[in-house]
């Protein structure tokens, strides 16, 4: 079981899912409506790193967190 | 790296830093502040931050200053900073000035494209994300 988070605007509880790999996180994502509206504009830590790559396999207990577009300063 | 919840105080955070490095044999000490802006009717501006993306993102700034013979400073606010106020200071000190005026650029401007901070118009005490301002990170669209 691995989590996903959302961060900042996405006004979302977090969501506990079955995953291999950051593509069937993508698969279930995109199930919902609503936050597959913002998977085009946001990056994907895994872990608290940033990482870029689907094929990523994951592991009992991981944490993805998903950042949607930043304005700091 | 520190967070300050609302405002900045700009004159003691710039002050310490000064203090910090005052025997450390910089040559120069670049600055940067971002101030809020009464605009569009706002009374004020909002963050949200995640702050071990945020942290990791520093350290790695840290390593490229130190490779340089440089370092660099960072404060931001936490929720709500009125306007007029001060939400973001940075520093980089290097021993020669080149260094610091080219980092403080390059720095800024990553920090503006990839640190993990939301921003918020506060209007009428409510909260309304700044999308049309905010931009997408390093590696966004992974899982589009």
């Amino acid at each position: 079981m691995i989590k996903v988070e959302f961060l900042g605007p996405i006004a979302q509880a977090p969501i506990e899912m079955e995953a291999e790999t950051l593509e069937d996180v993508s698969v279930r994502l995109k199930e919902d409506r609503t936050l597959a509206q913002w998977l085009d504009k946001c990056a994907v830590a895994l872990n608290d790193t940033m990482v870029n790559d689907l094929k990523i396999v994951l592991k009992d207990g991981d944490r993805v967190s998903i950042l949607p577009p930043v304005c700091g300063g | 790296m520190d967070l300050y919840k609302g405002p900045l105080d700009t004159k003691e955070i710039f002050g310490r830093w000064l203090d910090e490095e005052v025997r450390s044999n910089y040559g120069a000490y670049i600055s940067f502040v971002g101030t809020i802006r009464a605009e569009d009717g706002i009374e004020a501006l909002s963050f949200d931050i995640y702050e071990p993306v945020l942290q990791t993102w520093f350290d790695r700034w840290q390593e490229k200053a130190k490779k340089l013979g440089a370092i660099v400073k960072m404060a931001h606010s936490l929720g709500d900073v009125p306007v007029h106020k001060s939400s973001y200071l940075s520093a980089v000190f290097s021993p020669k000035r080149r260094v610091a005026l080219e980092m403080i650029d390059a720095f800024v401007e990553d920090f503006k494209a990839n640190a993990p901070i939301w921003k918020y118009d506060v209007k009428k005490g409510k909260r309304i994300y700044a999308s049309d301002r905010s931009t997408p990170m390093d590696g966004a669209g992974l899982l589009a």
